[in-house]
């Protein structure tokens, strides 16, 4: 079963929706005791770095959480400012993030020219360029993945990300440290494509 | 490569899905979970939903019908009207609201804003700008309360403040251009799209895939929105929702293979 982490922010109920049109068994988590029966987990979100942050702190998730990912191993699925949580620090806050994929996030880089208009947020439909192969992007090479982003996830670590988009410089779009995944856009709100990450991460075998 | 948007303008009222001619005369097209799921299975690249309704009684959003609208979307959403209080974007935002768009509380109450940036992050929080000609110059004016008050307010200027508070992408509402599906208003695009540093999205006067195709030739990466265009068919305006195929949509785009 794929468990939906709800700790108040993200869309829960579009990532509930969409498995269960798959025919996906699926679970919103509002308590800890609830992790333990997720073979799969969602970490969504929307919002500010902080404020994601605190809302997961305050979720009283967090340490069965944990347990579930850094012990058990249990895969999780991070997306948006989910994502970023999982680095160790942000430019948009001062809280400190998970820690669970080394890196830190940094306010995307505004474009040289000025003609080009590349504004901030990165906000729309990109495709993403696979760098290293992984099941999750079984029948995704030319996807395209609706972003909405002021900031960008620096892995330390190159092996960590698996793919990258280009706006005013390339950042890590996907990013993976084992049983953990990060993804910067918002699957469950890119259609077809969308779809089909998160069925490849949940037919996944971690 | 970032493609530019193509948005369907949805109108909300007491429930039910409208089309207006220069925001008045209001027209029932249908239920708008039934136009979110058509959407849905055109692949539009995101919804714009305002809800128009009058007399509210201090209600705010109709949350329930959103919570209904936001679960079945597979594409983003971005919603304004009758949103006064954080408490209020907050609740969207829990709903499944990517974007929440401020329109009258923006002018009447510019603090919301910061304080909503602060904890949702710039990127979820839009203002829409409805702007009108006014006296006999025809100057370009920001209205508010569903342009039934004039403000005094230069659009340019008021944009520029907008972006210095930090808010995420404006929404330009040309009052004079809805429901005439004559074309884009470019002088008033223009004047802000140069200014601003923010995404942009416009919406007012699309008639045809051409129209939009114009404007996102001149103006990259802007959002286009068209009320019309995706509600009626014909010259009678027949009332079928209606959407560009992705190979219609690349054209209108010019889409080049990466």
């Amino acid at each position: 079963m794929i468990g939906v982490l709800d700790y108040g922010l993200g869309n829960v109920s579009a990532f509930v929706n969409l498995y269960r049109r798959s025919g996906i068994p699926v679970q919103v988590i509002t308590k800890p005791e609830q992790i333990t029966k997720a073979s799969k987990l969602i970490l969504p979100g929307v919002g500010a770095f902080d404020t994601a942050m605190t809302r997961l702190n305050q979720s009283r998730l967090r340490d069965s959480l944990e347990k579930a990912v850094l012990v058990r191993k249990v895969p999780i699925l991070a997306v948006c400012v989910g994502m970023q949580i999982l680095s160790e620090r942000s430019e948009e806050g001062v809280l400190e993030g998970l820690g669970w994929i080394e890196g830190s996030v940094a306010k995307l880089s505004s474009c040289d020219n000025p003609k080009a208009k590349y504004r901030i947020p990165h906000l729309g439909w990109n495709s993403i360029k696979i760098v290293r192969a992984s099941p999750v992007f079984t029948e995704l090479n030319s996807a395209r993945f609706y972003f909405l982003h002021s900031y960008e996830f620096m892995a330390r670590r190159s092996e960590d990300v698996l793919a990258l988009t280009k706006y005013t410089t390339e950042f890590a779009s996907v990013v993976r440290r084992s049983n953990i995944l990060g993804v910067q856009f918002h699957p469950e709100k890119s259609h077809i494509h969308g779809v089909k990450l998160l069925e490849n991460f949940w037919l996944e075998d971690f | 490569m970032l493609a530019s948007r193509v948005i369907p303008c949805l109108l909300l009222m007491d429930g039910g899905l409208y089309k207006t001619v220069k925001f008045r005369d209001p027209r029932y097209l249908g239920d708008p979970l039934n136009a979110v799921r058509l959407f849905n299975e055109k692949l539009a690249d995101e919804l714009v939903i305002f809800d128009i309704s009058k007399n509210r009684h201090g209600r705010g959003p109709d949350f329930s019908l959103l919570g209904k609208l936001a679960s079945e979307s597979r594409m983003p959403l971005c919603y304004g009207g009758g949103i006064s209080s954080l408490q209020d974007i907050e609740r969207l935002v829990s709903l499944g609201i990517e974007k929440v768009s401020l329109s009258s509380v923006a002018i009447s109450n510019p603090k919301i804003i910061e304080q909503a940036i602060s904890v949702f992050g710039s990127q979820s929080i839009v203002v829409t700008i409805d702007v009108k000609r006014k006296g006999w110059l025809r100057t370009y004016e920001v209205s508010a309360a569903n342009a039934s008050v004039d403000t005094g307010l230069c659009p340019v200027d008021f944009a520029s403040r907008l972006e210095q508070l930090g808010v995420g992408e404006l929404i330009i509402n040309n009052v004079d251009m809805d429901g005439l599906m004559a074309g884009y208003d470019f002088t008033l695009v223009r004047n802000i799209y140069e200014q601003a540093n923010i995404p942009l999205a416009v919406v007012g006067g699309a008639g045809s895939l051409d129209d939009v195709s114009r404007l996102v030739d001149e103006f990259p990466f802007i959002g286009a929105c068209a009320g019309s265009l995706f509600v009626y068919k014909g010259k009678h305006k027949a009332v079928l929702i209606n959407y560009p195929s992705p190979e219609q949509k690349n054209l209108v785009l010019k889409v080049r293979a990466e």
